[in-house]
């Protein structure tokens, strides 16, 4: 019988969760890894930034104890990518003292290997100075000052620095940031599988059962890689992988479905093949590893660019929905006037929900005439206080507003909650999304290598 | 005449990173999406006029065989999550396109 390799994936992100009787319908297939993509830049840059973690923890150790009874029982390791969301140092440590509890609670024994994903900043100020920094998307290169406003820089890595902990006979592998599909593919690569169909695989694995139909991010997924070919298929009997889902899928958060970039070189998908085998499988073959002539790995980083505070109304006033672009503008003018005489500086944004609160100035539909508004104020400022007092002022004028044609004059605003203003802490912005080039592919990761014993 | 979302299984609207915005229209009917590509009916032209910017704004319009999906990419007004945005996940940028007519 050819060599295959089973990779069971149980949910898209750890923490979704997933049907139990899935997982152990995985389980019972004997796979030779269980692994699981635990983060993503999807929410935002406040989780990289914050060194806090978008998923719930409750949620992720609750899939993790699955993982971790089943795998360690049944001698299957298990590797974890991006942990904590974000995969910087803390986001890590937070995700090892869950794997840690789970440990002492379920009396389990085993190695861990840690990898850690942080760059050092003044290694990336470094490499700006020497014009090493490659951009992505058009980005401009950032300062030096930014860089160090970014409390975390984190380097996505690739399968190598997971092969000293593979060596090292870790049962368990938890890794900072990584490019997505490296959880899955880093040891199959290791076991000599073909890098391409592996990574290929990691990256429909890594959203478990999101590329089949009907899709869905808390329910598993089971690999076969071949070696010449892989399988994906559904673990609960109301999914199927299709042709048509699985191709589909390629599409799915990708700027172009036929060169996926990644560190060291890229996914040339142009001669794939999606071919249904009749029972909720489909192969794939054609996938090619086209690596770049210097290798490189994608840096992110996220700077507090400030302290937001933020109030949520309403308005029903037909006169006042007619106008209130203008009206906002002009509340936002007003307050720009108070605050010039004291010494405070801030940007105020509305969003104006019913006018084009989702799409702003993207927005096509331009003459709407809604019966009710809901208006999010927005608020940046250097500190907290600061974001709460220009908040406040903003709330105030607009509740009290003499705009033009008024007849409702006890207050222009219909405010849900008291209290109506929300300090919501630090604010972020991606700064660093850029490319590295390095000699050699694991030198940016540390990593340590603990005996878990319960 | 037919409206796209009279032929299409999928529209849709996600961040390909956190300055980039990417739509899929994926087809029901393999016969519609030979025709629409043969034909080049869905163009940089008629997405920027959906969207109602200039058509330099659509950045990579491309059509995707395997899966008969056109493939839509373009800068994010404001990079996500950072002060003004609207949409951190770029998941609700779809809509214009559900207002294109094919002529077929």
């Amino acid at each position: 019988m050819a060599k295959e390799y089973k990779i069971l994936s149980p949910t898209a992100i750890l923490g979704y969760g997933f049907p139990e009787e899935s997982f152990m319908r995985g389980i019972a297939e004997h796979p030779d890894l269980i692994a699981v993509d635990a983060g993503s830049t999807d929410p935002g840059p406040y989780y990289l930034g914050a060194g806090k973690s978008f998923t719930d923890r409750t949620g992720v150790k609750g899939d993790l104890r699955y993982m971790l009874t089943q795998g360690i029982k049944n001698h299957i390791p298990i590797v974890i990518g991006t942990a904590g969301g974000s995969g910087a140092r803390p986001h890590v440590e937070w995700c090892r003292k869950i794997i840690e509890e789970i440990a002492a609670e379920e009396k389990l024994s085993f190695r861990m290997g840690i990898v850690y994903a942080d760059v050092d900043k003044e290694a990336v100020v470094q490499a700006i100075e020497e014009g090493q920094l490659i951009p992505l998307d058009d980005q401009p290169i950032p300062t030096a000052e930014q860089v160090r406003e970014c409390p975390y820089v984190v380097a996505q890595m690739g399968p190598e620095p997971l092969h000293a902990m593979i060596e090292a006979g870790c049962e368990v592998i938890l890794a900072g940031r990584c490019y997505d599909p490296v959880c899955f593919a880093a040891r199959p690569i290791e076991e000599g599988y073909d890098r391409a169909l592996a990574t290929h695989m990691g990256k429909i694995l890594e959203c478990a059962a999101i590329a089949a139909t009907p899709g869905s991010g808390s329910d598993c997924a089971l690999g076969i890689l071949k070696e010449d070919s892989f399988i994906l298929q559904a673990l609960s009997p109301e999914r199927q992988f299709t042709a048509q889902s699985t191709a589909a899928h390629t599409l799915y958060e990708k700027s172009d479905p036929y060169h996926l970039p990644g560190p060291g070189g890229s996914l040339d998908l142009t001669n794939v093949s999606f071919t249904e085998l009749g029972d909720g499988r489909v192969e794939v073959r054609g996938t090619q590893f086209v690596p770049t002539p210097k290798y490189a790995v994608k840096l992110e980083g996220s700077r507090c660019v400030g302290y937001r505070t933020c109030s949520i109304a309403g308005t029903r006033d037909p006169i006042l929905i007619a106008s209130i672009e203008k009206v906002a503008q002009q509340v936002k003018d007003r307050v720009t006037n108070l605050l010039l005489h004291d010494d405070m500086k801030g940007e105020v944004f509305f969003h104006i929900y019913g006018k084009n609160g989702v799409m702003g100035t993207l927005e096509t539909v331009k003459d709407v005439n809604p019966h009710e508004i809901c208006i999010v104020m927005e608020v940046l400022s250097d500190t907290q206080e600061h974001a709460n007092t220009i908040c406040s002022l903003t709330r105030s004028t607009f509740l009290h507003y003499g705009y033009e044609g008024r007849i409702s004059t006890a207050g222009n605003l219909a405010f849900p909650f008291s209290p109506s203003d929300i300090p919501m802490g630090a604010a972020y912005e991606f700064c660093l999304y850029h490319l590295l080039e390095v000699d050699d592919p694991s030198a940016l990761f540390s990593s340590e290598v603990v005996e878990i014993k319960n | 005449m037919k409206t796209l979302p009279e032929v299409a299984q999928v529209i849709r609207s996600k961040n390909s990173s956190p300055f980039k915005l990417t739509m899929d229209i994926i087809f029901r009917e393999r016969e519609v999406f030979d025709e629409v590509r043969r034909r080049n009916l869905i163009n940089p032209e008629v997405v920027a006029r959906a969207y109602n910017i200039p058509v330099e704004r659509i950045e990579k319009l491309l059509y995707f065989e395997p899966a008969k999906a056109i493939k839509i990419g373009m800068s994010r007004v404001v990079r996500s999550g950072a002060p003004g945005d609207t949409d951190v996940y770029g998941a609700q940028q779809h809509a214009p396109l559900l207002t294109i007519e094919l002529d077929i």
